[in-house]
C-alpha cells in the first residue's frame, strides 16, 4: 500500500486548482481506487483523463511495486530536482506529461511511434526522480513509515531475527541490477524474497538512501556500532540483545575445529564486538594496535601510501614469527573473547574429536 | 519406485515413503532405503520418541494391517511423519545418505543463499537442534557459512530435527572438493549452464570423478577467507565511518585466523 503521506504533509504549497482536486480525490479514494487499478493494469487507462487515480498513484500500486513511495508532483514539477536527468530518459517531455497527468498536446501525438516507449520512458522517468526524492526529509519520511510497516520485509538471515530490511541498489545508473534489500544489522544485501520485485531497477533506490535513511532514523538502527565510540553505553541496546549471534557449525554436538579443511572461515563477516572499546584496538589500515608496540609512535606518519607499502610486508612476517611462537596466548591477549558465538554457546568438549570423526569417516 | 507416485492420496498403489515424499512441502527430504529402517538398530531409542511406534513403524514399511487403518489413521499419520523425520536425520549422515541429500543438493533442491554476494549458492537444510518440536528447519549456506529461513512458509515449519545439527557439515567434511569457493559464481547446482555449455554429460563425469569421498588431500582452506566478497555500505559514494570502523575490525580478526592457520600449517608440513 503506497502511503498517502507524500501528499499530506504540511510543508506542501498548494498548486493550480485542478490538478490539487485530482490529487485530493485520489488520496482520499486511493484504498478502494487500488483494486480497480489492477484491473486496469494492462490498458494503461489509467494515464488518460478520466480517471480519478494519479499516474503516479497507480504506478505505486502495481504489483512489484511495492517499494516505490509516492513523489510528490512539486517535487518533479522542480526543474531544479531533475538536473542531468532529461540526457538518461527518451521522450523526456511525453514522460513527463504521463508521470504529472498533463492533457498532451494533441499535435504532438502523432510524433511517438508507440505508446509503450513513453510508458517505458515515464518509468525510468519516476525511478530516477524516486531515486533523489527519497533522499529528502520528505521521502525519507515517506519512506520510514513503510519501514515500520514492514512494507520491505525483513533480513532471512536467521540470527538477524526480524530485522527489517530495506531497498537498495547497487548502483546509481540504471539498467546495472535490480534492486536489492539491505539488512542494517548484519551490513549485508540481499535478494528480495519474491520475483516480482526482479523487474525493479536498483538504481530507481540508489546505493545512498539504505545508508542516509539509518544515519536519519538511528532507532532504527539495531546494530550497537554506531553507537559505540559516541555514547559509549552498552552495546547491548535492548533491540540489539538477540543479533550479535554468529552461527557455529556442528557435528555430534562438537564445534568444527578451525583446523579442519570445512573449518569456519567467514565468522568474522557476522562478528561484533563485544565492547565498543575493541574496535579501537584496529587502527585505520585494519591492522591490531598491539600487535607492533614499538611501532606505536609512528602512526601519524602513515599517511604516506608507499611507506604504509613497505612496513606492511615487515610487520606481516613479524605477525606470523609471534603467532606461530605462541598462538593461544595471542590470540587471549588481543581480542577479549569474541561476543558469544551461539546462544548454547558454553559447554565444548573441542577439537580432537572432529580429528577423530575424519580419519574414520574416509578411511 | 519414485517414478510410479503421483501424489495423490489415492495412489495406494506406491509406497507410504513415496507418498510422504511427493506431497507438497515435503520437498526437502529424500528417500530413506527399507533396509535401513527395518534394520532396528538404526531405530535405537527412537521408540521412547514416537507414540505408538510399532504400528507408527508398520505404517512407513506399508506394514500396517487394513483394519487398524480406519481407527488410527489420523493419529497415527502425525507419528508416522515424526518418525520418519527422526530416522531420516539418522540416514542423511550415513554414506548412502549423504550421497542422496548430494544429488538434491546438486539440483539446489534446497533452493539458494539469498545474500546477494554468495551468488545464488546453493544451500543444504540443517536444525538448529536435534531434539524434534523445538525448532524448524533453517538453510545453511556453505559459502557465507550463515543461515538462512527457507522462503516459503511450507518448508519453514518443518521441523529442524528431521535434518539434524550435524548434516551440512558432514558433508563438507566427506566432501571437501565440494566446499564452495568463497567468491565468483556458484558451480553446484547451476543446471542451466550445464544445459548452455552442451556437454553436460562430460562435464558430469568429471564432477563425480572429483567428488570422490575423501579426496582433495590437497585442499588448503586456510586463506579462502581473503576471496570472499562483502557489501560496503556508501553513502554518496563515501563509506560510513561506523560502519568502516566495523568491517576493520572484523577483517583483522579475519587476518588473525589466517594468520593462524598458515602457522599451523607450515608447522604440521614441517
Amino acid at each position: 500500500m503506497p502511503p498517502k503521506s507524500a501528499q499530506s504533509l504540511p510543508a506542501e504549497p498548494p498548486r493550480a486548482g485542478q490538478e490539487e482536486d485530482r490529487e485530493g480525490l485520489a488520496a482520499a479514494e486511493g484504498d478502494e481506487i487500488m483494486e480497480e487499478a489492477d484491473e486496469v493494469e494492462e490498458g494503461y487507462t489509467s494515464s488518460t483523463p478520466t480517471s480519478t487515480l494519479t499516474w503516479i498513484t497507480w504506478f505505486c500500486s502495481l504489483p512489484g511495486h511495492e517499494y516505490f513511495c509516492e513523489v510528490s508532483e512539486d517535487f518533479i514539477e522542480d526543474d531544479f530536482n531533475l538536473t542531468g536527468l532529461n540526457t538518461m530518459v527518451p521522450f523526456w517531455k511525453e514522460a513527463m506529461e504521463m508521470v504529472l497527468d498533463v492533457e498532451p498536446e494533441d499535435e504532438d501525438a502523432s510524433k511517438i511511434p508507440d505508446v509503450s516507449i513513453v510508458e517505458s520512458s515515464a518509468e525510468m522517468l519516476y525511478g530516477l526522480v524516486h531515486q533523489r526524492y527519497i533522499l529528502t526529509r520528505a521521502g525519507l519520511a515517506a519512506m520510514a513509515e513503510k519501514y515500520e510497516n514492514g512494507v520491505f520485509g525483513s533480513c532471512p538471515r536467521v540470527y538477524c531475527v526480524t530485522c527489517n530490511v530495506v531497498p537498495c541498489g547497487r548502483s546509481d545508473m540504471p539498467g546495472v541490477d535490480t534492486v536489492k534489500l539491505y539488512c542494517p544489522n548484519c551490513n549485508d544485501i540481499y535478494v528480495p524474497p519474491s520475483s516480482r520485485f526482479q523487474g525493479v531497477d536498483g538504481a530507481f533506490f540508489g546505493t545512498t538512501f539504505a545508508h542516509l535513511f539509518f544515519q536519519t532514523y538511528r532507532e532504527h538502527a539495531p546494530a550497537p556500532f554506531w553507537k559505540a565510540p559516541t555514547s559509549g553505553g552498552s552495546p547491548l541496546s535492548p533491540r540489539s540483545g538477540l543479533t550479535g549471534y554468529v552461527y557455529v557449525p556442528r557435528i555430534y554436538g562438537f564445534k568444527v575445529s578451525e583446523r579442519a579443511k570445512n573449518g569456519p572461515r567467514m565468522q568474522w563477516l557476522r562478528l561484533r564486538p563485544e565492547d565498543p572499546e575493541e574496535l579501537d584496538m584496529v587502527d585505520w589500515r585494519g591492522r591490531w594496535l598491539d600487535e607492533d608496540d614499538e611501532k606505536e609512535d609512528r602512526q601519524m606518519e602513515d599517511f604516506d601510501p608507499d611507506a604504509v607499502d613497505g612496513e606492511e610486508d615487515d610487520e606481516e612476517e613479524e605477525e606470523e614469527e609471534e603467532e606461530s611462537a605462541m598462538p593461544g596466548q595471542k590470540q587471549d591477549r588481543h581480542c577479549p573473547s569474541p561476543r558469544r558465538l551461539s546462544p548454547e554457546g558454553a559447554c565444548d568438549p573441542g577439537v580432537s574429536s572432529i580429528k577423530c570423526c575424519t580419519s574414520h569417516t574416509s578411511g | 519406485m519414485e517414478d510410479i507416485s503421483t501424489g495423490s492420496d489415492s495412489d495406494y498403489s506406491s509406497s507410504w515413503i513415496s507418498w510422504f515424499l511427493s506431497s507438497k512441502g515435503n520437498e526437502y527430504f529424500c528417500e530413506v532405503e527399507e533396509d535401513f529402517i527395518l534394520d532396528r538398530f538404526n531405530l535405537t531409542g527412537l521408540n521412547n520418541e514416537v507414540a505408538n511406534y510399532s504400528q507408527a513403524l508398520d505404517l512407513i514399511t506399508d506394514n500396517l494391517d487394513d483394519d487398524i487403518q480406519d481407527e488410527l489413521r489420523g493419529s497415527l499419520d502425525v507419528q508416522a511423519r515424526l518418525l520418519y523425520g527422526l530416522i531420516h536425520a539418522r540416514w542423511i549422515v550415513t554414506a548412502r545418505g549423504l550421497q542422496k541429500m548430494l544429488e538434491k543438493y546438486k539440483r539446489a533442491e534446497f533452493g539458494r543463499c539469498p545474500r546477494v554476494l554468495c551468488h545464488q549458492q546453493p544451500l543444504l537444510p540443517v536444525g538448529l537442534t536435534d531434539i524434534p518440536y523445538e525448532k524448524s528447519v533453517k538453510l545453511y549456506c556453505g559459502r557465507c557459512e550463515d543461515l538462512y529461513s527457507p522462503k516459503s512458509s511450507r518448508h519453514g515449519s518443518i521441523d529442524g530435527a528431521y535434518f539434524g545439527t550435524t548434516f551440512p557439515h558432514l558433508l563438507f567434511l566427506v566432501y571437501p572438493t565440494l566446499i564452495p569457493p568463497k567468491s565468483g559464481p556458484s558451480d553446484t547446482g547451476s543446471s542451466n549452464r550445464e544445459a548452455a555449455s552442451g556437454d553436460s554429460r562430460s562435464r558430469r563425469r568429471r564432477d563425480e570423478a572429483e567428488i570422490a569421498e575423501g579426496g582433495g588431500e590437497d585442499i588448503n582452506t586456510a586463506t579462502v577467507a581473503l576471496k570472499a566478497e562483502r557489501y560496503r555500505p556508501k553513502i554518496y559514494g563515501f563509506q560510513l565511518h561506523e560502519t568502516a570502523k566495523l568491517q576493520r575490525w572484523q577483517e583483522a580478526v579475519r587476518d588473525r585466523q589466517i594468520a593462524r592457520l598458515e602457522a599451523l600449517e607450515e608447522a604440521t608440513r614441517t
